[in-house]
């Protein structure tokens, strides 16, 4: 669990519960939260695997800017996991290449 | 097609400022930004900020925000979240798009304050889920509320290396080390004190070699350089750690200056490639200014400021403040901005400045 709860400045609010899909299982995130904010939380930080090689990716830039965080998000490929907000039933996996676990009607 | 008299793109403090300045002088104003968030850098700044009362010293940076949202509300500013400005074409027209749609607007007065981009460094294992920008870090932590991991190492200690280490500390990560490959801390002394005093070491004439993990970063490897930064070999160490921070500096976003036809120019110390522009903020495309870290990386009081400077100058060009009125608030404004630019750190941006005004009247006076 890598979620700040106490800090010396900033006031946490407790937020709400909610339960989202990863890979197939169910996995809790808070209100509010990123896909990556979740998923790190949960101490997952292998968001998707390159076309080629399949090495590894995760967060990098944080804000939107860089796209190695990119993930298939109910179906859809490319969704840059740091900006997105989770959503209840959301169905979140890690993106192989360019997407060829994408959903084809997409 | 609606139009506005100012269009601003980014809600940083550059952004917040000009359209807070515009608005106020009773400008109709479109403030777009990419994010869900308006504030740019500013909600992920905790620390106290230095200067005088004028440039909100001892107030934190998100409180800033707090007060500058605030301030646009009452100017009748509309602001437009996750809304990305992707195109700016010859007759005026702004093109941007969100999630669902992309709609054009037009603007008599076009104000970029699009930030900066975090840069990167070139070493094997620079891809590896773990190594992040310290920028990425930050918004992790004080954003988000979720450790990006639990032991970090920073690479660079300008004052975002050191302040970010310092946040992370606050967030109950650890911090093994900070690295710079110069001989001395680049950053404020203050602020290397800080961290200094809550035991991180800071590593001088150090820098990274490699981060190496199976699937995710596991160890960073680091070494010792001389004073022409070559490695000196056999001093080679390891170092356990999960997160390894970059923080090599900052790089304008200048794309959209670029795609107006705005002249380019080159200034290493205020962050390399960025517009060409004047004391009020005016590039060499008519009716377009620029503000904040895309004129110049500097801080986010000296992005409020140049910000307010170029929504005065916009206000006045569009007959909304007298000259009396818009020269008495740009003294102001420029008086504060000077302050801000004063000190060994301070000094070499001002130079910095100059030489771009001066380059940039030469310019338009057809030298060059
Ligand atoms: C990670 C980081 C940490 C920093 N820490 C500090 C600090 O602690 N103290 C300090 O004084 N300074 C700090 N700085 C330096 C910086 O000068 C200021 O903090 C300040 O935020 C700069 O203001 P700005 O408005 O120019 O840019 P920003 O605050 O970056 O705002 C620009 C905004 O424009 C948006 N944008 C860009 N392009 C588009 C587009 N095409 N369409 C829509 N929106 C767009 C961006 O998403 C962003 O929200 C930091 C900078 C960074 C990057
Ligand atoms: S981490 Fe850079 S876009 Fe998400």
């Amino acid at each position: 669990m890598r979620r700040i709860t106490q800090h010396p400045i900033l006031d946490i609010p407790e937020r709400g519960r909610l339960t989202f899909f990863y890979n197939g299982q169910p996995m809790e995130a808070r209100e509010g939260d990123t896909i990556a904010a979740a998923l790190t939380d949960q101490g997952i930080r292998v968001f998707r695997e390159t076309h080629k090689r399949h090495e590894p990716r995760g967060l990098f830039c944080a804000v939107g800017q860089c796209t190695d965080c990119i993930m298939v998000v109910n179906g859809r490929p490319n969704v840059r996991a740091c900006v997105t907000r989770v959503e209840a039933g959301m169905r979140v996996e890690t993106q192989r290449g360019l997407g060829e676990n994408a959903d084809e009607n997409i | 097609m609606k139009t506005y008299d100012v269009i601003v793109v980014g809600a940083g403090p550059a952004g917040l400022g000009a359209a807070i300045e515009s608005g106020k002088a009773g400008a109709s104003v479109l403030l777009a930004d990419e994010n869900d968030q308006p504030g740019g850098q500013l909600f992920k700044q905790i620390h106290k900020f230095f200067g005088s009362h004028d440039h909100y010293a001892g107030t934190r940076g998100f409180q800033i925000g707090q007060q500058l949202l605030e301030e646009a509300a009452r100017a009748h500013v509309e602001i437009r979240l996750s809304t990305r400005v992707w195109g700016i074409f010859e007759d005026g027209t702004v093109s941007a798009c969100t999630e669902d749609e992309s709609f054009r607007c037009r603007g008599t007065w076009l104000i970029l304050a699009t930030g900066a981009t975090e840069n990167s460094l070139v070493f094997p294992g620079n891809t590896l889920p773990g190594v992040i920008t310290a920028g990425a870090a930050q918004t992790m932590v004080n954003l988000r509320h979720v450790r990006p991991g639990s032991r970090a190492v920073v690479v660079g200690s300008g004052n975002v290396g050191l302040i970010v280490s310092y946040q992370l500390l606050q967030a109950g990560m650890d911090v093994a080390a900070i690295l710079e490959a110069a001989p001395q801390v680049t950053g404020y002394a203050v602020h290397a004190g800080k961290v200094r005093r809550a035991g991180v070491p800071v590593l001088c004439s150090h820098t990274v070699l490699e981060a190496r993990g199976e699937r995710e970063l596991e160890e960073v490897v680091v070494a010792q350089v001389d004073g022409q930064f070559r490695l000196i070999p056999g001093t080679e160490e390891v170092i356990q750690a999960d997160t390894l921070c970059i923080s090599v500096g900052l790089t304008p976003r200048w794309e959209l200056a670029a795609l107006c036809g705005c002249k380019m120019d080159f200034c290493g110390p205020l962050g390399g490639r960025l517009p060409l522009h004047s004391e009020t903020l005016e590039t060499t495309c008519p009716h377009v200014l620029v503000a904040g870290d895309l004129s110049g990386i500097e801080e986010a009081s000296t992005a409020l400021d140049e910000g307010r400077l170029a929504g005065v100058h916009a206000a006045a060009a569009l007959g909304l403040l007298s000259t009396a009125e818009s020269a008495e608030r740009e003294r102001e404004i420029q008086s504060r901005i000077a302050a801000l630019r004063q000190g060994a750190f301070g000094r070499k941006r001002q130079t910095s400045k100059e030489q771009i005004w001066s380059r940039y009247h030469q310019h338009q006076g057809g030298g060059l």
